[in-house]
């Protein structure tokens, strides 16, 4: 990562409702934040976060009730939400592509997983069939399966290898950003493991960003460069992997990390984190972690804190009167 | 089976103990296909032995398909062993003479299921599904008491107010909530054994710790736990016995921090080493082979992870490992250490 590039994609302000019978939901809120080319980017947070919302926004694929309702979002200086739709088809894929939660039930189960790579390879280039065939055998290649598979049904593999197929899919284009939307939830810890050594081996050969989006903060931490935390709708804090996990400054983040039981270091009681998540159609003024923080001060309840830079640079956020307070930049 | 037996296939105590489950040799086969004849088995469940014990938790961690969930369901009675046996203290009870009813050992044995949102009836109120259970298993209460004990035990998950708690529909209650409703029930009917088959997986990250913590309360009050998991860090953190077990067999079992910070069998090894750990980005030497995880079938020989284990030799092929003692309490089936 080197931070005198330009950003790679630049979210700016992005605000998401969900029109509902009982008012709009917010479910993405004023979320602001860069990704830098070939940085991994973890936005970590728990369900109904917004943190799905967001990485659906990316691809400008929202369609009602979801409304992108505010905010833009630059990829390399370009606004994916005011292009036409033949260039948001040339953006798809080219430029940035997904890995959603259920990868592996996004493979169609009727067609051979050939046809399924050799499909995005002949929507989006010029090339004829062999080419794109031939195209689509080193590509499994790369992800570790082997090319007699090509004529295997997504229910003839193993969920593993449906992850790597997707996987394979996203790179076949070699985009610069891959969003991967809780990649390996469903699978098993040994085959996890296994799928995201190969990823960023691939990462290291291709050179793609990646927004990488989890509730598994342990394994955020070990691969992402930068963390966002987000709480109902909002970033509340971003900073370096090793400063989110070891010095969270907002209490949920301190909460998030303090939720997860560790295999080594000593076996101590651990509290998580006590309430329940904010209901989105009934927002409190002021902050909205007010009701489940304990070192809530009068400011909480009545002004939003916004996220600020808590040192020079720049680049360690937090929206939390009292971490603030705290610790005020020189 | 004789005493002299269970001694040596048993290193985890007796089922002459006092308020324990005791499982010994326990083998369940499923039909893979529906011939009439020669119709084919496959091994889910081999050779597993353990000891659940009142007030303590043990954890089963494992991948899917290594049997772990069909070790519980068979505790509940939901599946006949194919051999094997299961006391409950000094009662066998698949035996054929026993007396106890699938009532009389629902009241000792209950089961939490993975999904919150699929294990209450859409269409009761709370009060409806905790009132029930204590007027089955508890006929001498009385109306009055029934309505009391419904609200102490709601407050007693941690669910308040209870009052209006039992009004409720599970539809009006969160996942943890009603993960929370799911243990009240095992409570009111006075389980002393509660089988959580991945209790908290479903469950957002920020209250699984608040699931758990419940948990360790109801253990002190002597209740014990199978406590089914893929994440050995909660297994260390909730159950005092861990027993990490590979398609269908226990390689390796004893003290939780034993088996976790001194894992011995290769497969345990793995699984450690595949636990993230932030701030650490892992140079990891090869662990395993590549290969995919075996169908066991009854006619199956050898260790089940000699296909992918890097230190197997021609016996791991074609011989089951027998248990090896480590420690006081820690085992291992593997002939590394024979």
């Amino acid at each position: 990562m080197n931070r005198t590039d330009k950003p790679l994609l630049s979210i700016r302000n992005v605000c998401v409702d969900y029109v509902t019978e009982h008012g709009n939901a917010r479910a993405v809120n004023e979320v602001s934040f860069d990704i830098y080319p070939g940085e991994t980017v973890g936005l970590a947070g728990e369900s109904g976060c917004g943190k799905s919302t967001l990485a659906f926004a990316i691809a400008n694929l929202h369609e009602a009730p979801a409304l992108i309702s505010e905010g833009e979002i630059l990829f390399e200086g370009r606004d994916i939400l005011t292009m036409s739709s033949a260039q948001l088809r040339d953006f798809r894929w080219n430029e940035t592509s997904m890995v959603f939660q259920s990868a592996m039930n996004s493979l169609n189960p009727v067609l051979k997983i050939s046809e399924q790579i050799i499909d995005v390879i002949l929507a989006h280039k010029r090339v004829s069939k062999q080419e794109a065939w031939s195209r689509a055998e080193e590509l499994l290649a790369t992800v570790g399966i082997h090319a007699s598979r090509m004529n295997s049904y997504p229910h003839q593999l193993s969920g593993g290898m449906r992850q790597r197929v997707v996987i394979a899919i996203a790179l076949a284009l070699r985009p610069k950003l891959i969003v991967m939307d809780e990649p390996t939830t469903a699978l098993d810890v040994v085959v996890e493991r296994d799928i995201m050594d190969e990823l960023f081996e691939l990462k290291e050969k291709f050179g793609f960003a990646i927004l990488f989006i989890s509730h598994d903060l342990g394994l955020m931490g070990e691969i992402a460069d930068r963390i966002g935390i987000m709480y109902a709708g909002q970033l509340v804090e971003m900073g370096t992997a090793a400063q989110i996990l070891e010095q969270p400054k907002h209490p949920y983040t301190r909460g998030l990390v303090g939720s997860f039981p560790t295999i080594h270091g000593p076996r101590v009681r651990l509290e998580g984190i006590p309430g329940n998540p904010l209901n989105l159609l009934q927002t409190p003024a002021g902050c909205y972690f007010q009701a489940r923080c304990s070192d809530g001060i009068d400011k909480c309840l009545k002004h939003k804190p916004q996220l600020k830079p808590l040192t020079n640079s720049g680049d360690r956020l937090v929206a939390c009167h009292v971490a603030v307070d705290m610790e005020v930049p020189a | 089976m004789s005493e002299a037996l269970i001694e040596e296939s048993a290193p985890v105590g007796s089922h002459t103990e006092k308020a324990s489950i005791y499982v010994e040799d326990l083998v369940i086969d499923f039909a893979t296909d529906n011939a009439l004849f020669k119709r084919r088995y496959m091994r889910a469940v081999n050779q597993v032995s353990f000891v659940l014990k009142a007030g303590e938790a043990l954890a089963v961690v494992g991948e899917s398909g290594s049997g772990k969930s069909t070790c519980a369901r068979a505790l509940c009675r939901l599946y006949k062993p194919t051999s094997g046996k299961i006391w409950l203290q000094d009662v066998d009870v698949n035996g054929k003479h026993n007396q106890l009813t699938q009532r009389q050992y629902a009241q000792e044995v209950q089961m939490i299921f993975q999904d919150p949102f699929g294990s209450l009836n859409p269409v009761h109120t709370i009060r409806h599904h905790l009132s029930r259970p204590l007027r089955i298993h508890h006929p001498a209460l009385d109306e009055v008491e029934i309505e009391r004990r419904t609200i102490e035990i709601i407050a007693r998950v941690g669910l308040s107010p209870a009052e209006q708690t039992a009004d409720k529909y599970p539809h009006e209650l969160s996942g943890g909530q009603r993960q929370r409703v799911a243990i009240a029930r095992a409570l009111a009917v006075g389980a002393k054994f509660i089988l959580a088959d991945e209790p908290i997986s479903m469950l957002d990250v920020s209250i699984r710790l608040g699931i758990l913590n419940l948990m360790e309360d109801m253990k002190k009050e002597g209740i014990g736990f199978l406590y089914i998991t893929h994440d050995i860090a909660t297994a260390r953190y909730f159950a005092e016995r861990t027993a990490v077990m590979y398609v269908g067999h226990m390689v390796e079992w004893g003290n939780s921090d034993s088996v976790t910070q001194n894992p011995q069998h290769p497969y345990t090894k793995l699984l450690i080493s595949a636990i993230p750990e932030p701030g650490i980005r892992k140079d990891r030497k090869e662990m395993a082979r590549k290969a995919d995880i075996p169908l066991w079938t009854p006619a199956s020989v050898g260790c089940p992870f000699a296909e992918r284990c890097l230190k197997a030799t021609d016996q791991c092929k074609t011989t089951m490992p027998g248990v090896t003692q480590l420690a006081e309490d820690h085992f291992v089936r593997c002939f590394l250490f024979e």
